[in-house]
C-alpha cells in the first residue's frame, strides 16, 4: 500500500510541476498577475508531494518490503538501519528520486527567500525550475519507477552494494546533489534574465549567494567522495579521474569560474553575456554528468544498471534543456559587453584571465572524459583515458590560476599599476622561491613538481596575508571585516593547504605489498609493521577477518592498526576496510589482501605524507563558501523582507 | 556568423556523439574465455544425490551453461524465459553458484527446472575457472566444447531473439 501512495504522490507532483511551470511562465510573458501568483504555492505543494514520495520509499526500505523491486535489489534484511535508509538513494531509481527531491527543495527555498525580488522574475525562475522538475519526475515515472513491485516477492534482498556501506557514503550523495542541483537556481535566474531582457547588476546580486551555496555543497560532496574512495577502495588513492568523478568535478570548475565572473558582473556590470553562458554551462554540466553516469555511455566504477531507454530519455531531455537554453542565449544575450571600461591591468582583466584558464582546464577534463566515447562512436576502438593524460594537461593549466590567485585580490578594479604590484609582491616571490627549494630538499629528495606546489602555496599564503594587512591598515579590525572578504580569503587559503597536500603526497608517498605470516615484520618509511595475526568476527550482514598490526615509528611511539577483510553475506562480495592511523604530517594506511595460506596474508602498507591536508583544505574551502554566502548584504536583503 | 551560436553548435555536435554512444555498449568487452575450451569440472548434481556432471558429457551438442543462484533476483526474472527455451528444446545446464543456504533443489521443485541438469558449485571454484563475476551469466558452448559467447546479466526475450537464438542456430549447423 505504502509504495502505491508514493507512486501516486509522484504522479501528483508531476501534475503540480506542470502547473508550476506553465502558468507562471505564461503569466510573466503576458503580465497576468493571477498566473504569476500560482508560482509559489505550486512549487511548495510540489515539494510536499515529492517529500511524501520519498518518505514512502524510505519506509519501504526500513520495513524490508522486498516486494518492491528497488528494495529487493538494493537492501537486505540484515542490513543495519542506517544503511537501509541510505540504500534508498543507492540505486538508480532512488538516486533519481533524490535528485527530484533536492530540486523541489531548492525551488521551495527560492519561493520562500525571494520576497524582495520582482514578481515576474520569481515566477520565471520558479517556472523554469518547474520545467526541469517535470523532466525528472517524468523520467522517474516512465523509465525508472522506484516503486515497481516484484511479485512474487523474494524471501530476501540482494543487499546494498557493500562499497556503499560506509559512513562517507551516507552524506556524499545528498551533498553532491545539493551542489549539482543547486546550480539549477543560478541557471533559472540566467534564463529568466534572458527571457525578460533584464540582465543587470541586480540579477548578478541575486544569483551570487545561490551560486556560492551550491558550490559549497558541491565542494563538500566531492571531498566526501574522495575521502570515501581513500578509505574504502583499499588502494590508498584519493582521486582517480574516473568519469563519474569528472562528472562532478566539471560543474565544480564551471561553478568556480561562475562565482568569479558573477562578482565582476555585479560590481562592474561587465562580462554579462559571458556570465550568463557560464551559468548555463554549470548546470548543463550537472545534467551532462547525470546523463553520463545514468545512461551507461561511459563505463565507470559507479556501475548502475544501464538501460538504453533511460539514456535516450535523458539525452532528449538534455537536448531540450541545454539546446533550448543555448538557443535562447544565441538569440537574446546582450550584444554589448557593457559600458564600463577597465584597463589592461585591473582586477577585471585578472578575473577574466582566471575564467579563461579555468574554462580551458574544464575543457581539458571534458575532452579526456569524452574521448573514449568519441573514438568508440567513430568506430576507432575502445580506449580509456587515464590519470597520465589528466595530470599532464590539467595540472599545468592550474598553475596560472594559482599564481593569479595571490595577485587578483590585491589589484584594484578599473585599473591598477603593474609596477606597484610587482614591488609589493617581490618579497613574496623571493620567499616562495626559497621555500620551493628548501622544502623538497629538507624532505630528502628534490622533485620539481613538489617545489612548484610548495612555492605556489607560500605565494598564495603571502597574498592572503597582504590582503588582510591592507584591510587592517584602513582601520578596521578582523571581526569587523565583511564575511564576503573572509570567505574569499579562506577559500584562497584553502587552496594553499590543498596544493601542499597534493604535492607532498604525490611526491613522497611510498607503498609496499608484503606477504606476512604471524610475527613477521616489514619496514616502510621508517616505520616497523609487525603482523600479529587475524581474528574472525561477525558484522551485522558480513563476516570478517580483522587483522592486527602493531606499528612502531622511528621515534619509538607505537600504535595498532586493525584493517579488515569482509565477506558480505548476501552477494559473497569481498571488501577491504583499510586500517588508518591519521596524523597531521602523515597517514599510515594498511589494507588486507588475500589469505594465501592459513594465517599468511598479503598486506599492502602505505605511507601517505600530508594527505589529511586535502580534507582540511576542503573543509576550509566549504567554510569560506558558507561565510561568503552569509555576507551581511544578503542577510540585510532577508531582514528587509521579513519586515516588509 | 553570430558568435553566440558557437556554444549551441558545440553542444549539438556533442549530442550527436552521445546519440551514437547510446547505441554502443562500453561493457561489451570480449571475455578472455571466448573461443577457448570450456574449463572442465565434475560437480554433484542438485536434487540427484550421488550423480555428478561434467561438460564433456555434452560433446557434440550446442548447449548453454547458465550460472545462477537461488538468492539472485535477476535470475528469478530470467527463469521464465529459460523455461520457454527449455520447452523449445534448448539445452541448458545450470551452475548453481555459491548456494550456501542449500535452497536450489527446493526452489527448482517449486518453480520448475529449465535445466537438463544443475550442478552444485558450493564454494564457487568452478565459477572462478569460468571468470564469473556475478549472476546470472550464460555461456554458449559449441559441439566441440568451445565457449562461443558469454551473456552477462539476465537473458531477456530480446537478448534471446536478437543474440542467442541466431547464434545457436548457426552453431547447430
Amino acid at each position: 500500500m505504502i509504495p502505491e501512495i508514493g507512486h501516486f504522490a509522484l504522479i501528483l507532483a508531476l501534475l503540480l510541476a506542470l502547473v508550476q511551470s506553465v502558468l507562471p511562465l505564461i503569466g510573466a510573458q503576458t503580465g497576468n498577475a493571477r498566473f504569476l501568483a500560482v508560482a509559489r504555492p505550486a512549487a511548495q505543494a510540489q515539494f510536499l508531494f515529492v517529500v511524501l514520495a520519498y518518505a514512502c520509499l524510505v519506509t519501504a526500505f526500513l520495513q524490508n518490503d522486498f516486494s518492491v523491486r528497488n528494495v529487493a535489489l538494493n537492501s537486505f534484511s540484515q542490513l543495519p538501519a542506517v544503511y537501509r535508509f541510505t540504500a534508498s538513494w543507492g540505486s538508480h531509481e532512488g538516486s533519481m528520486l533524490l535528485w527530484a527531491l533536492i530540486l523541489a527543495f531548492w525551488t521551495m527555498a527560492v519561493s520562500v527567500l525571494s520576497r524582495r525580488l520582482p514578481e515576474d522574475m520569481v515566477a520565471r525562475v520558479i517556472g523554469i525550475m518547474g520545467l526541469i522538475s517535470v523532466g525528472f519526475i517524468a523520467f522517474l515515472l516512465f523509465t525508472s519507477n522506484p516503486f515497481d513491485r516484484l511479485l512474487p516477492a523474494p524471501p530476501d534482498g540482494r543487499d546494498l552494494n557493500p562499497l556503499l556501506q560506509d559512513p562517507g557514503m551516507v552524506l556524499h550523495p545528498p551533498m553532491l546533489y545539493m551542489g549539482y542541483v543547486g546550480f539549477s537556481v543560478t541557471f533559472a535566474f540566467a534564463i529568466a534574465a534572458l527571457l525578460s531582457g533584464k540582465l543587470d547588476a541586480a540579477w548578478a546580486r541575486w544569483s551570487r549567494p545561490w551560486t556560492t551555496v551550491a558550490w559549497t555543497f558541491l565542494t563538500m560532496g566531492i571531498a566526501l567522495g574522495s575521502w570515501w574512495a581513500y578509505i574504502e577502495l583499499g588502494w590508498g588513492g584519493w582521486w582517480f579521474w574516473d568519469p563519474t568523478e569528472n562528472a562532478s568535478f566539471m560543474p565544480w570548475l564551471a561553478g568556480t569560474a561562475l562565482i568569479h565572473s558573477l562578482a565582476v558582473t555585479e560590481k562592474r556590470g561587465v562580462f554579462k553575456s559571458w556570465t550568463v553562458l557560464l551559468a548555463i554551462t554549470a548546470f548543463s554540466l550537472s545534467l551532462l554528468g547525470t546523463f553520463l553516469v545514468r545512461s551507461g555511455v561511459l563505463s565507470s566504477v559507479h556501475a548502475f544498471a544501464t538501460d538504453p531507454a533511460r539514456g535516450a530519455f535523458i539525452l532528449g531531455f538534455l537536448a531540450l534543456v541545454i539546446g533550448g537554453s543555448l538557443l535562447l542565449y544565441a538569440l537574446r544575450a546582450p550584444t554589448m559587453l557593457g559600458s564600463a571600461r577597465f584597463a589592461a591591468y585591473s582586477r577585471e582583466s585578472l578575473l577574466l584571465a582566471n575564467n579563461v584558464v579555468l574554462v580551458s582546464a574544464l575543457g581539458s577534463v571534458l575532452l579526456g572524459t569524452l574521448y573514449p566515447l568519441f573514438l568508440d562512436a567513430l568506430g576507432m576502438g575502445k580506449i580509456s583515458v587515464g590519470a597520465p593524460y589528466f595530470n599532464a594537461v590539467f595540472v599545468p593549466l592550474m598553475v596560472p590560476v594559482l599564481f593569479l590567485m595571490a595577485v587578483g585580490p590585491l589589484t584594484r578594479w578599473k585599473g591598477a599599476s603593474l609596477p606597484d604590484i610587482v614591488v609589493r609582491l617581490r618579497l613574496a616571490f623571493a620567499v616562495a622561491v626559497v621555500a620551493a627549494v628548501a622544502v623538497p630538499l629538507a624532505a630528502g629528495e628534490f622533485k620539481p613538481w613538489v617545489a612548484l606546489g610548495v612555492g605556489l602555496a607560500v605565494w598564495i599564503v603571502y597574498g592572503v596575508a597582504l590582503g588582510f594587512t591592507d584591510r587592517l591598515k584602513h582601520g578596521s579590525n578582523l571581526l569587523a571585516l565583511p564575511r564576503g572578504f573572509w570567505g574569499m580569503q579562506l577559500a584562497h587559503l584553502s587552496m594553499a593547504f590543498g596544493i601542499v597536500g597534493i604535492a607532498l603526497v604525490s611526491g613522497y608517498e611510498s607503498q609496499r605489498n608484503v606477504k606476512m605470516a604471524v610475527g613477521d615484520t616489514a619496514q616502510l618509511a621508517g616505520y616497523t609493521f609487525t603482523f600479529k595475526g587475524t581474528e574472525a568476527y561477525e558484522g551485522p550482514n558480513f563476516h570478517a577477518a580483522r587483522g592486527h598490526l602493531v606499528v612502531k615509528s622511528a621515534s619509538g611511539s607505537e600504535f595498532t592498526l586493525r584493517p579488515e577483510k569482509r565477506l558480505y553475506n548476501a552477494g559473497g562480495m569481498p571488501m577491504t576496510e583499510a586500517g588508518i592511523n591519521y596524523g597531521v604530517l602523515r597517514d599510515i594506511y594498511v589494507a588486507m589482501g588475500e589469505e594465501i595460506e592459513p594465517q599468511v596474508w598479503t598486506i599492502s602498507l602505505f605511507y601517505k605524507p600530508f594527505i589529511d591536508w586535502l580534507w582540511f583544505a576542503a573543509a576550509l574551502m566549504a567554510l569560506g563558501g558558507a561565510l561568503a554566502a552569509s555576507d551581511r548584504r544578503y542577510r540585510i536583503a532577508l531582514k528587509d523582507k521579513a519586515t516588509a | 556568423m553570430n558568435k553566440r551560436l558557437i556554444p549551441l553548435i558545440v553542444f549539438l555536435v556533442l549530442a550527436v556523439f552521445f546519440a551514437i554512444g547510446l547505441t554502443k555498449n562500453p561493457r561489451e568487452v570480449p571475455s578472455p574465455f571466448i573461443d577457448k575450451p570450456a574449463p572442465a569440472f565434475r560437480l554433484p548434481e542438485v536434487g540427484n544425490p550421488g550423480k555428478t556432471f561434467g561438460p564433456e558429457e555434452m560433446r557434440g551438442q550446442v548447449w548453454m551453461l547458465n550460472v545462477w543462484a537461488p538468492w539472485c533476483v535477476s535470475c528469478r526474472q530470467e527463469h521464465g524465459v529459460l523455461m520457454q527455451l527449455q520447452a523449445q528444446g534448448v539445452k541448458l545446464v545450470g551452475l548453481n553458484w555459491k548456494d550456501k543456504e542449500r535452497e536450489a533443489a527446493a526452489l527448482l521443485a517449486r518453480l520448475g527446472s529449465p535445466y537438463l541438469s544443475t550442478v552444485d558449485d558450493l564454494d564457487g571454484r568452478v565459477g572462478i575457472d569460468y571468470g564469473v563475476t556475478g549472476t546470472p551469466e550464460t555461456f554458449v558452448i559449441d559441439k566441440g566444447g568451445i565457449i562461443r559467447f558469454k551473456q552477462t546479466g539476465p537473458i531477456s526475450e530480446e537478448v534471446w531473439k536478437e543474440k542467442l537464438e541466431p547464434m545457436l542456430k548457426e552453431l547447430a549447423r
